[in-house]
């Protein structure tokens, strides 16, 4: 069982980096408290595989300190860390059975025989491989295969975390959410601190407890997938959190109306022709002060769940031309045009599709203004974004 | 029969079927031709059956250069292929040193035949020679040309160094395509190196050591070059391999007849073992216990 605390966290692979450029991972500082369930979803590049071999002690940090429960790991080997890690191609001995496979960890830790039987057994019985345990691991499919690699981490008792690199790559559809249950189940039996990283969203919200978003080699939000969801703190957790991701409109604030920008005269309009009134969207009077203050571009972004589309003109709504209709089955994602920038909008079921015109309003507490890429916040002061 | 047409195609195959028939099936069946019959002179044959190979069969020299091929092609096996693995192992993995070392490595492999038997015969010269010279002052009486011993071990030195060179290509290529995960898996098992080497690396080379323990038997098996340069087969016959005897009654003597039925045994001992090796190799860590 173990904290993991991350002090200032700073990788490169280069040997003498000079700009933040160099580095893979730009300072990380945080805690990950015991026995939680965290995801680490990025695109890939971002450095969410640099933090996990960080963490495991297959890479040394360029800068920082990794701690479990206050005791300095950062020099430690990772077989001297109390880990686990699980990779995304499964990792067997192929010239060993299953029960050899499982038992090689505690071999080599030297335990005792009668421990190690016991321990393997169990831990097959859990994952259902008791029936392979005789077979030579190669002939295996890639869910067993997969399922072995994560019970060598399990038939350790000291084991406090296990890592997880994107484990289900290489499993197929159906298999992957039997095996996701396998560790939710195992996770609350053991109360094993579990870090898996991936690409994939559904994966990272299923999956966690706390979902840790990396960008560009920063951490840019740890939330459960309902806080990352309702108030993305960048605008990238806005845009990969989410199908289809948030919209964006960059913008000026005047008194308590943010003006939508763009060029006002799109592209292939003979000049001469007068401006368009730019559309004009009412926000919250205090955002409104505290984004005027702020540095970097404004955005305002909504989910397109929360677009009201209306197929009439309505008080306070933006005229839109409805360019496309995606049917999702059980709702439909339209594909709206304001001015020159392209909104979606997610339709329920059962209303009315408007065709080629319509009306859009934009709830004022759904709204939210980034400035730079970070979000705009009354009444708080910044934290952990 | 309305397929006829389609039966062209067969055309497509001929250039293959050309060049396959000169560059192998005729001279083999020429071969096979010499074997059956007794040749005293152009269109003078007599066709005598099994009779030639019934000779060579019972010859007693031939069994001696044949027990002799199998101790230098087992001690050649024996020596190589640890030995290639182990400096493969020791390679460097990253940085300017992997092509220094794959360049220096490689040097002995870029070297004509007859040329390698010629600097090991000037090498060891008990008179002149770099090796023979020093061995020989410092008391111990080494001569490749006068002792079957000193021959031998000349004879091993040649090939270890010729050819272990391509047994740690193949191993480094089989090294070097291992993924990391593998190595990172081990190290959080907490893996001994040995365990690394015995669980990960050597079944990992399975298939380039098999190709490797494939070519340098069949190369060993066939050598040719480098042994006759070196001691022609000497002193006395204790250095006489299958090659240089076959090339001695074919050459040597023109009994053209018992030559052909030996090259032709020689070939399928040849194609008996390569198959028994890569049937046992192949067969290593499978076979699933019921």
């Amino acid at each position: 069982m173990a904290n993991i605390a991350l002090q200032n966290i700073a990788h490169s692979y280069k040997p003498d980096p000079k700009g933040p450029d160099d580095y893979a991972l730009k300072r990380i500082d945080t805690v990950w408290e015991d026995g939680g369930a965290y995801a680490l979803l990025g695109p890939s590049g971002c450095g969410k595989t640099t933090l996990l071999n960080i963490i495991s002690g297959l890479l040394t940090p360029s800068e920082g300190r990794v701690r479990y429960n206050d005791g300095d790991v950062t020099d430690l080997p990772p077989e001297k860390r109390n880990i686990a890690q699980v990779f995304q191609f499964p990792v067997l001995y192929d010239t060993m059975t299953v029960y050899e496979n499982l038992a090689f960890p505690l071999k080599n830790r030297k335990v005792q025989r009668s421990v190690i039987e016991e321990r393997v057994l169990e831990v097959a019985e859990m994952l259902d491989l008791t029936p392979f345990l005789k077979k030579k691991a190669a002939g295996l499919a890639a869910d067993a295969k997969q399922k072995i690699s994560l019970g060598r981490g399990l038939v350790r008792s000291d084991v406090a975390a296990i890592l997880f690199d994107e484990p289900l790559t290489v499993i197929d559809p159906h298999l992957k959410w039997q095996l996701r249950r396998k560790l939710k189940e195992i996770h609350e039996r053991y109360g094993l601190t579990l870090i898996y990283v991936t690409h994939d969203q559904v994966e990272a919200m299923t999956f966690a407890d706390k979902v840790v978003v990396m960008y560009e080699g920063e951490i840019v939000q740890i939330g459960t997938p309902q806080e990352l969801f309702e108030n993305p703190m960048h605008t990238f957790v806005g845009y990969f959190i989410g199908s289809p991701g948030m919209n964006f409109l960059p913008c000026t604030v005047e008194g308590n109306l943010a003006r939508i920008t763009g060029s006002d005269i799109p592209p292939g309009i003979p000049p001469g022709t007068p401006p368009r009134i730019p559309p004009r969207i009412p926000i919250d009077q205090e955002t409104a002060a505290l984004a005027e203050k702020a540095e970097g571009k404004l955005e305002l972004g909504i989910r397109p769940m929360f677009l009201e589309v209306h197929d009439k003109a309505v008080d306070g709504g933006l005229p839109v031309a409805v360019k496309g209709v995606q049917d999702q089955g059980s709702f439909k994602i339209l594909t709206l045009k304001l001015a020159e920038h392209t909104l979606r909008a997610k339709l329920a079921e059962g209303k009315t599709v408007p065709a080629e015109k319509a009306w859009v309003r934009f709830p004022q507490d759904r709204i939210k203004l980034f400035a730079g890429g970070r979000l705009v916040r009354k009444g708080e002061s910044k934290s952990d974004g | 029969m309305d397929k006829w047409e389609d039966n062209k195609a067969w055309f497509l195959v001929l250039p293959v079927f050309v060049i396959v028939a000169f560059s192998a099936i005729i001279p083999l069946m020429t071969v096979v031709n010499y074997s059956v019959q007794d040749i005293f002179g152009p269109g003078q044959r007599i066709f005598v059956g099994t009779e030639w190979f019934k000779e060579v069969l019972h010859d007693t020299r031939l069994h001696d250069a044949l027990w002799r091929q199998f101790l230098f092609s087992g001690l050649v096996l024996l020596i190589e292929i640890p030995l290639g693995i182990a400096v493969a192992l020791t390679m460097p993995k990253k940085g300017w040193g992997v092509s220094v070392s794959l360049v220096t490595v490689a040097l002995p492999l870029l070297i004509p035949w007859n040329v390698i038997g010629t600097i090991w015969i000037v090498f060891t010269r008990p008179d002149i020679g770099l090796f023979g010279k020093a061995i020989n002052s410092m008391g111990i009486a080494f001569d490749h040309t006068a002792s079957p011993l000193d021959a031998w071990i000349t004879l091993m030195f040649m090939e270890v160094w010729h050819w272990t060179p391509l047994v740690v290509l193949l191993a480094y290529a089989g090294l070097r395509a291992i993924p990391d995960a593998y190595y990172q898996a081990a190290s959080i098992d907490g893996a001994s190196a040995w365990a690394v080497f015995r669980y990960i690396q050597l079944p990992k080379m399975r298939g380039v050591l098999t190709i490797a323990v494939l070519l340098r038997f069949m190369d060993s098996f066939l050598i040719y070059a480098e042994p006759f340069v070196l001691t022609g087969g000497g002193p006395g016959n204790s250095t006489t391999f299958l090659s240089i005897y076959l090339v001695k009654i074919a050459v040597g003597q023109f009994d053209l007849g018992p030559a052909a039925a030996f090259s032709l045994i020689y070939f399928l001992i040849i194609l008996l073992f390569s198959w028994l090796f890569y049937q046992a190799i192949q067969n290593v860590g499978k076979g699933d216990a019921p």
